[in-house]
């Protein structure tokens, strides 16, 4: 596995095959991700997206496959890389400060010492003046920040987002994206990402795999070339549009 | 709008229990019933002033009954539900023994439990315990079984151990069923201690309420009865109130 970290490879996974009872979800999937990297699985609903994060967060152990870490085989290992779900899943009974310090909680760190170091990262996350606040006072697009914030606290390694703007309005979701993509130039992160929104797609990643309908199976890989860092103008330029076409081209065969 | 409606669910059912004691009142008075055979709510009150040093005792003993039966049942009920929780095994052969186990009549047991532990205390609390249990138990496994799976596997993501995992979402979650139970279970403390009293002994206030009966003092019975209803609705405002205390996110949620 040494050849793997050498192209600086955090995430590799070999030929996933996963299904539940007779139903197949997951067709030979392979992927790769790398250091300071964002790829996006891009995919329609109901392909087996989830099922796929849930088998390289270890939650879910493949019918064959494996994945890597580092080149270290973490299939069906948990604690291992961060995993923000489809919902913000931040817990009612607790402060959001004490909800985004809670993955060092677990890894054994007492609550003042938890908290004491993320009380930093809350002006990056735009959460500032919110710490104490609990989840139900804050907005849908500050609820999801937070739980962004939480999953970044667990480890900036490896981080899967699963449709983390999926549930909120254009507005708020567009400036997400935006906001996203600051603090990616702030803090270094390897991110993989789940979506089904094109445009989302294009303007975060730096390569997009396309996956077919269930069983999710890889259609094509591409690289996106656009320059960084990225503006919402980009979105109206004739590359991006060129991307996009290719893209639904794909998606409709 | 919420406010009005607030103070609608105090007042009326205030105004209707003054109604029926005002009712009540009016028909001893005019004598359609004798006085020994139902006293009159303002008998009974004067009454309740009246007893309330002398029975000051058997109120304690029947507190003290209550209250540690009550908590023993939430040590039990605890202990059980974290068992039956995680090994399925242990739920699927007492759970349904819990629910058959409480269609056997208290009352019924009860003089088995003279019979085995004597006149004592100990017999009481047992009652006290066997009546609180179950409504512990039953809203503490609901609450356990209706959390959210995918806040376990966010949990078990980060490499949380099954100790981790209960102390941070199972419990906290089932927090609001529990509480429900327990609202129920300090209701029923004392009319178990009560019952329990009832089959002998020499202490309490079911005691003293046989004594008063025997005597055909009615308006001491009713007054007892009282002391009863003030006692239970204590106990229920106070476990409210710890549970106010205990989980200010749904306090503020309430705003
Ligand atoms: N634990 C499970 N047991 C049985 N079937 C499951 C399980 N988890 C997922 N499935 C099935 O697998 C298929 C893919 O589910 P998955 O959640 O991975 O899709 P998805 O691409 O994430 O969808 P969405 O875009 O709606 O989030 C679905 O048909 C679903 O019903
Ligand atoms: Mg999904």
């Amino acid at each position: 596995m040494n050849s793997c970290q050498k192209n600086n490879e955090k995430l590799l996974v070999k030929n996933l095959r996963k299904s539940f009872e007779n139903l197949l979800v997951v067709d030979n999937i392979s992927l790769t991700l790398k250091e300071n990297e964002f790829v996006t699985l891009l995919g329609p609903s109901g392909c087996g997206k989830s099922t796929i994060f849930n088998i390289i967060a270890g939650l879910l152990n493949p019918d064959k496959g494996n994945v890597y870490i580092d080149g270290e085989n973490y299939t069906g290992k948990t604690g291992r890389v961060s995993y923000m779900y489809q919902k913000d899943l931040l817990l009612p009974w607790k402060r959001i400060i004490d909800n985004v310090a809670l993955p060092l909680v677990i890894k054994g760190e007492s609550k003042r010492k938890a908290r004491e170091k993320v009380k930093k990262y809350f002006e990056v996350f735009g959460l500032e003046g919110f710490e104490y606040k609990y989840p139900f006072q804050l907005s849908g697009g500050m609820r999801q920040r937070a739980a962004l914030m939480r999953t970044y606290m667990f480890s900036k390694d490896v981080i899967l987002l699963d449709e983390p703007f999926g549930g909120l309005d254009a507005i708020t979701k567009s400036k997400m994206q935006k906001w996203l993509l600051d603090v990616l130039n702030k803090l270094k992160a390897s991110i993989l990402f789940i979506t089904h929104d094109i445009e989302e797609a294009i303007f975060l990643s730096d390569k997009i795999y396309i996956l077919s309908d269930r069983p999710a199976s890889i259609k094509e890989e591409i690289i996106i070339n656009l320059p960084k860092p990225r503006d919402r103008e980009i979105t109206t330029s004739e590359e991006f549009n060129e991307i996009k076409r290719h893209i639904l081209n794909i998606m409709n065969n | 709008m919420k406010k009005f409606i607030n103070i609608e669910n105090k007042t009326i059912p205030i105004a209707f229990l003054f109604l029926l004691i005002a009712i009540w009142q009016i028909i001893v008075d005019a004598g359609l019933v004798a006085k020994y055979i139902l006293p009159s709510p303002k008998d009974v009150f004067f009454t309740f002033i009246d007893i309330l040093p002398m029975i000051k005792g058997h109120v304690l003993v029947t507190l003290y009954e209550a209250l540690l039966g009550f908590f023993i049942s939430i040590v039990f009920a605890l202990i059980l539900s974290v068992l039956m929780d995680n090994i399925s095994i242990v739920k699927k052969a007492l759970y349904p023994l819990i629910v058959i186990s409480q269609t056997v009549p208290i009352i019924a047991l009860a003089p088995l439990f003279v019979i085995w532990f004597g006149f004592g205390r100990l017999p009481k609390i047992i009652v006290v315990v066997l009546v609180c249990f179950f409504p512990i138990v039953v809203s503490l496994l609901d609450g356990l079984e209706s959390v959210d799976r995918d806040m376990l596997n966010l949990i078990r993501s980060m490499g949380g151990n099954k100790f981790q995992i209960f102390r941070f979402i199972k419990f906290p979650a089932s927090m609001v069923s529990f509480f429900s139970g327990l609202r129920i279970a300090a209701t029923y403390s004392i009319m178990g201690a009560v019952i329990g009293e009832w089959l002998g002994g020499s202490e309490g206030l079911g005691v003293y309420m046989l004594r008063v009966k025997h005597s055909y003092a009615l308006d001491k019975m009713f007054a007892a009865i009282l002391v009863i209803v003030i006692l239970s609705m204590t106990l229920f405002r106070i476990v409210a109130l710890v549970e106010y205390l205990v989980m200010p996110w749904t306090r503020e949620m309430d705003k």
